[in-house]
This record gives C-alpha cells, sequence and structure tokens, in this order.
C-alpha cells in the first residue's frame, strides 16, 4: 500500500512534465496538423536555458527568486525558439506535400540537438537540489512514504501553468481564434482572423509549455544532457496521440497515464522495459479506440 | 529608399532575435569548476560573429527576393530530369557495376559504395512501403534490426552462412512486419507513425535489455562474413579461401569488392521486384489505397491484406539490409538501429520525391555520401546535416525528382493529330 502510494506520487509528478509537452505537441498537430518533431528538443532548449539562469543567479539571489527567473525566462526564450522554428523551417512549406515538413522537422530536431551539443558540450550537467525535504505521508513498517517539496511544487506550478493554458485558450480572443483556426483554417481566415499569427502564437505558447516542463524536469532529476528532449518527446508524443491528438484535455491524461505507467511498471516490474510497457499500452489502446482515449471520430466525407 | 531602410530595418530586427535566441548558447558556457560546480563563463566574439552572419543571411535574402530573375519553373526541371533519367539510370547502373574493376579506386571508396548502395536498398525498401503504399512508418530501422540480429544469433549459434541465412533474415523481418501490420491497420496516418515508431523503439530496447540472448548494449561480434561458393576471404590466403583457390595474393580490396557486388545485386533485385510489382494488381492496389483508401474500399479492394504485404514486402527488404549490415560489419550493436537510422531512411525517400526510383539514389548519394566526404568535420557534421535537411525540405519540398509518371496510362492516341499552321 505504501508503496504504490509513493508510486501514485512519482507517477503523477513525472505525469504533469509529460502532459505539459505533449500540449504543445497537441496544439500544434490540431492547428496545422503537422507532427512537430522537435518539440521534444525545444523542451531541452527550456531546460538548458533554466540551469544557464539558475548557474548566472546562483548567490545572487534566493532561491525562489532563482526559481521564478528560470521560469521565466526559459518560458520566454523558448517562445520565441518556437516563433523562429515555425517562421524558418515549417511556414515556407505550409500547403506543400504532406511529408515535407515532417521531414523539415526530424532535420529541426537533429540541428537542435547538435547546436546544443557543440556550443555547451555533450557533458551531463547537473545542479544541486534546491528545494530539499518533504512531507513524511506514511510510515508502514519502516517504508517511508515522502512527498517532497519539490514535488509539490512542481505540480503546482504545472496546475497554475495549466489553468492559465486553458484560460487563454477558452476565454480570450487569442484562443477564440485558436480554435476557430484549428476546426476551418480557410473559413477562419475569411472571418477576418490573420492566420499566421494565430498559427505563431500556438507555436509560442507550446514552446513555453515545453520550457516549464524543461525547467521541471531540471528540477526534478537535477540532471540534464542535451539528449532528453528525444526521449522526453517521443514520450509526450506518446502521451499526445494516447489522449487523442488534437484534444487538449486528451493530451495532459494521456501524460498522467504514461507517467503512471512508467512509475508502476518500474516500481513493480522492471525499469529496463518500462518504455516497452508505455509502448505497448499505446499500441494496445490505438488496437480498440483508433483516435485515442478522447479523440473525435472524424466523421470521413468521400 | 524607403524600400531599403525596410530591409535594413527588418534584418536588423532578425539579428535582435538571433541575439536573444543565440545568447544564452553562443554566447556563454556552461563549465566545471574546481569545487564541481558550475561555472558560465563568456565568450562575446561567438556571439557577435553568429548575429552579423544572421544579419547578413537575412538582408542578402531580402535582396534576392527583391532582385531575383523570374523563378524557375520547378515542375519543368523536375520533368527534364525525368527526362533525362532514362538516360541517367543505365548510365548510373554501369559506373555502379564497373566502379571496384576501375584501376585505381582505393577501397575507401568502394567501401562508401557500399554504405550508400545499403541505404539505397534501405531506401527502395522503405519506397514501398510510405511511397507506394503511402503508409507512414517511422520505425523501419526495426526490421533492419531484426534482419542483422537473425544474421548474427544463426550465424553465431548454428554456424549457418551468409546465404542460408539471408532468406532467413527476410523472412523473419517480413512476419515482424505483419506482426507489427495487423494493430495499425485501422490507424491512419499520424496514429500510424506513431505506432510504428513505437514498434521501432520497442524492438531497440528490447535488444538492449536482453542480454542473455542479444549481449545487449555489448552487441554481437565475430559475425562471420560471407563466402563465395564456400571460399572464404580470409587474409591469411591457402587452401579453402578465394586468394588460393586463384593463386593469387590475398588483398582486402577482394572482400570488400565481392560485398559490394552482394550489395548491388540485393538493391538490384529489390529495384526489380518494385517495378515489377508495380505493373502488377498488387503494386496498383497499392497506389490506389495511397490516393484514397474509401475508393479502394468501394472498388472491392482487400485493404487488410494490400496493407499487411505492402509492410510485409517492405519489411523483408529491410531485412535483408539488415542481414548484409551484420555480415559487412562484423559487429553488430543496438547503436546501430536508433530512431535516427528510420529518419535518415525516411529523409532519403521523402528527398528522393516519394515514389521515385531514381530520386531514391540521388538522395541517398546526398544523405550518406556527403556527410561521409565531410569526416573531417567531426561533431559538426551532424549539425551541418540538419541544417541540410531542413534547408533541402524549403527548396525542393516534393524531392529532386517531383514529377511522378503515372504507372497506368490510358493507351495512347497513335496518330498524333496534325495541327495545321495558316
Amino acid at each position: 500500500m505504501a508503496y504504490a502510494l509513493q508510486q501514485l506520487i512519482n507517477g503523477i509528478t513525472l505525469g504533469m512534465i509529460y502532459g505539459l509537452i505533449a500540449v504543445g505537441y497537441t496544439m500544434v498537430y490540431g492547428i496545422i496538423g503537422m507532427i512537430n518533431f522537435a518539440h521534444g528538443d525545444v523542451f531541452m532548449i527550456g531546460a538548458f536555458v533554466g540551469i544557464i539562469v539558475l548557474t548566472a543567479l546562483s548567490g545572487v539571489t534566493s532561491v525562489p527568486m532563482g526559481l521564478l527567473a528560470a521560469l521565466l525566462l526559459s518560458a520566454a526564450l523558448c517562445g520565441l525558439y518556437g516563433f523562429s522554428i515555425e517562421r524558418v523551417a515549417y511556414r515556407p512549406l505550409r500547403g506543400s506535400f504532406r511529408l515535407a515538413p515532417l521531414i523539415s522537422a526530424i532535420g529541426m530536431s537533429i540541428l537542435l540537438e547538435n547546436y546544443v551539443q557543440t556550443s555547451q558540450g555533450a557533458l551531463e550537467r547537473a545542479i544541486p537540489t534546491l528545494i530539499p525535504g518533504g512531507i513524511t505521508l506514511m510510515n508502514e513498517n519502516g517504508f517511508i512514504v515522502q512527498l517532497s517539496w519539490m514535488q509539490m511544487a512542481i505540480v503546482t506550478v504545472t496546475l497554475v501553468v495549466l489553468a492559465i493554458f486553458t484560460y487563454i485558450v477558452t476565454k480570450t480572443p487569442l484562443g477564440r481564434a485558436m480554435r476557430a483556426v484549428e476546426q476551418d483554417a480557410k473559413m477562419a481566415a475569411l472571418l477576418g482572423i490573420d492566420t499566421n499569427r494565430t498559427i505563431s502564437y500556438t507555436f509560442i505558447i507550446g514552446s513555453a509549455l515545453a520550457a516549464v516542463a524543461g525547467v521541471m524536469f531540471l528540477l526534478y532529476y537535477g540532471v540534464i544532457d542535451f539528449y532528453i528532449g528525444f526521449n522526453a518527446g517521443i514520450k509526450a508524443f506518446t502521451a499526445a496521440v494516447l489522449g487523442g491528438i488534437g484534444s487538449l484535455p486528451g493530451a495532459v491524461l494521456g501524460g498522467l497515464l504514461i507517467g503512471l505507467i512508467e512509475a508502476f511498471w518500474s516500481g513493480y516490474a522492471t525499469v529496463a522495459y518500462k518504455d516497452v510497457a508505455v509502448y505497448s499500452i499505446l499500441a494496445i489502446v490505438l488496437m480498440f479506440m483508433p483516435t485515442g482515449l478522447l479523440g473525435r471520430n472524424e466523421v470521413e466525407k468521400v | 529608399m524607403s524600400a531599403r531602410i525596410a530591409i535594413l530595418k527588418d534584418a536588423a530586427a532578425v539579428a535582435f532575435m538571433a541575439f536573444l535566441i543565440f545568447g544564452p548558447f553562443l554566447g556563454l558556457q556552461l563549465g566545471d569548476s574546481n569545487a564541481g560546480n558550475l561555472t558560465l563563463s563568456t565568450r562575446p566574439e561567438l556571439l557577435a560573429l553568429a548575429v552579423v552572419a544572421v544579419f547578413f543571411a537575412r538582408l542578402g535574402m531580402l535582396i534576392w527576393q527583391e532582385y531575383r530573375p523570374a523563378r524557375l519553373p520547378g515542375t519543368e526541371l523536375a520533368l527534364k530530369v525525368q527526362e533525362s533519367g532514362r538516360f541517367i539510370a543505365p548510365a548510373l547502373l554501369v559506373f555502379a557495376v564497373a566502379l571496384p574493376l576501375i584501376p585505381g579506386v582505393q577501397n575507401v571508396y568502394i567501401d562508401l559504395g557500399v554504405l550508400i548502395m545499403t541505404y539505397v536498398m534501405l531506401g527502395w525498401g522503405l519506397n514501398i512501403v510510405v511511397g507506394l503504399a503511402g503508409l507512414l512508418d517511422l520505425g523501419y530501422v526495426a526490421f533492419y534490426a531484426v534482419g542483422a540480429y537473425s544474421y548474427a544469433l544463426l550465424s553465431t549459434t548454428f554456424n549457418m552462412s551468409f546465404w542460408e541465412c539471408l532468406p532467413i533474415s527476410g523472412l523473419l523481418a517480413a512476419c515482424w512486419g505483419i506482426f507489427l501490420g495487423f494493430p495499425v491497420l485501422r490507424l491512419r496516418g499520424d496514429y500510424l507513425a506513431i505506432v510504428t515508431l513505437a514498434f521501432g523503439e520497442i524492438i531497440r530496447l528490447v535488444i538492449t535489455n536482453w542480454v542473455a540472448l542479444t549481449g545487449g548494449p555489448n552487441g554481437i561480434d565475430e559475425i562471420p562474413h560471407p563466402t563465395l561458393f564456400g571460399l572464404s576471404f580470409s587474409m591469411a590466403g591457402g587452401p579453402g579461401t578465394f586468394a588460393g583457390f586463384f593463386n593469387i595474393l590475398p588483398a582486402p580490396g577482394q572482400r570488400i569488392t565481392y560485398l559490394y557486388y552482394i550489395i548491388l545485386f540485393l538493391a538490384l533485385l529489390t529495384n526489380w521486384v518494385t517495378l515489377r510489382l508495380r505493373k502488377q494488381p498488387l503494386g496498383r492496389a497499392w497506389e490506389a489505397l495511397r490516393e484514397d483508401e474509401i475508393a479502394c474500399r468501394s472498388l472491392g479492394i482487400n485493404v487488410r491484406n494490400t496493407k499487411l504485404t505492402a509492410f510485409a514486402i517492405g519489411a523483408m527488404f529491410g531485412g535483408f539490409a539488415g542481414c548484409f549490415f551484420a555480415t559487412r560489419e562484423g559487429f553488430i550493436s543496438p547503436d546501430s538501429f536508433t530512431f535516427i537510422e528510420s529518419a535518415t531512411v525516411l529523409a532519403i525517400v521523402v528527398l528522393g520525391g516519394a515514389g521515385s526510383q531514381l530520386g531514391i539514389v540521388l538522395a541517398a548519394c546526398v544523405m550518406i555520401g556527403v556527410p561521409e566526404l565531410l569526416q573531417s568535420l567531426q561533431i559538426y557534421r551532424m549539425l551541418i546535416f540538419g541544417i541540410a535537411l531542413v534547408l533541402i525540405m524549403i527548396v525542393r519540398p516534393r524531392g529532386f525528382i517531383s514529377k511522378r509518371r503515372p504507372t497506368v496510362l490510358l493507351r495512347p492516341v497513335l496518330r498524333p493529330v496534325q495541327v495545321t499552321e495558316p
């Protein structure tokens, strides 16, 4: 029981991070129908900006201020990255052959990985735990269930960010424009929505979310390298598909599910095969629900 | 005048963005202090260089857009390439067959030829799935791995020869193709992409973690090289070896040349099968499936079998290529079967112009040959590879040879209508 509770806590923390990245995937997919393969690498860039800011500010400001600065700067800079990536690599290919943006995105992903590797080195970079300690929830025969402050901070920040994001999508004119473009880009353009600008904002917001996830990842694990984006990106993409690609609550749900599967599989089966479990469950779910858990069943018109 | 100022302003704005974007990565560098803490050092000169480069690149681009000549019609050019393909393809073939026989060609280049040909074969194999049947497969490397490990395990455990294992590897890969094909039959587009990607990762993770069977991350070594009717290409010479049988001095070039002809044969086999299949009902069903699945269904094409055969045949050629890879390298490990391989092969297919056989050859030469020749650039190689991928896609989104000739044509009018000029 205690062990399961601990895995639940770990799984939710991890799932929140995946969910944040998955939202960016699913948003971009919903609005322009392309797999943004470079999204995982934007997450990695976010983590690196975080570590650079934290290193620069260490000893200068207090820890909470440093964290806040890392989050904000990372989100802002990654938004800029997302914007530029879309302008440079995807916009010229909009409306062209279906696979062209995908290959361009894969190229962008390779580019970003190697850009960070060559500029910051291939070594793993570690930071000390910034928020130590936590509260003990349960003590069962010597097995202590811990809810660390860090985990609470991660879940809180994620929930706050998702709340802001939900507000933007559902209540603001920008969100309305985004949903309109997602439903029918041509019609939205006819009704006076600046489609290009809306798509740019989508990339900026999605990348900022990925950056927050990157900083959270950095805080949680304390170690990053230039390659973390690949694995996290694929997991988040899996989460987005599992939840039904294009569906925002689906992305968060998918992320949570994958975090939980990973935590419980590592806890009760083998750590080595946790990713195999995730991918297998994805394949099984899609066999029975071809559009994911919350995906819309699209009516095909002939 | 105001146009010029606008251009300058635009370039300056882009340069400023570049300053922000590159700032933390090029301008600052993480390092380790003696105490084990992270430190930051600055390198303003690199950042300045990057920003200035971006400024002038943007400026040049804007000026080019202003004054560029009338756009070269892309399709016309492609059509010309396509037409000249009649001559290029046989010429390339003759060149490929003759390459090892040309005196003075170093072994390095034959080896490079082997590498390029392997990717040509993989490209042609994946082309059946992606280019013909229109199923987006991001995990093609799984079948490559299945083929490679089949040969490695069969040969090291049961002492089976390359030529015995080749069909078995292909068969096993084809079985995996069908096995993977079943769950994804109902999926379309990008759902298919993620499941195939996941499948590729599953295979790699299983290979990495099943240490008892596959040796895990250490891989399998001492995989035997292929023999020619039982004659090995051992450098020792003597009876039972190629050199001993023909009474010549053993040289490393002999084995490389032999490998070269094996992969040439395998690649040409792939090409031949693809070209034949395209003329048959199965190939036409694939192409129909690519264009419109619902129309296919309503015309009575068995979509399930059509998809599964595409997966199986594509996977089979992947398996052959994997088998060849194992015998060529003599050592395999999971590191050779990462997603980047799938991505490279897919990029070759798309760059070649999805569906064009000749285009894939050209794309493989560019994508594999050029980076190999740039070995001296070391870590910057992959950086350039990524940039090149993005740039090529932007310049030629439909690939090198984008105009596809229809597979089926109505019988052409025999006598062209005479148009009399007044």
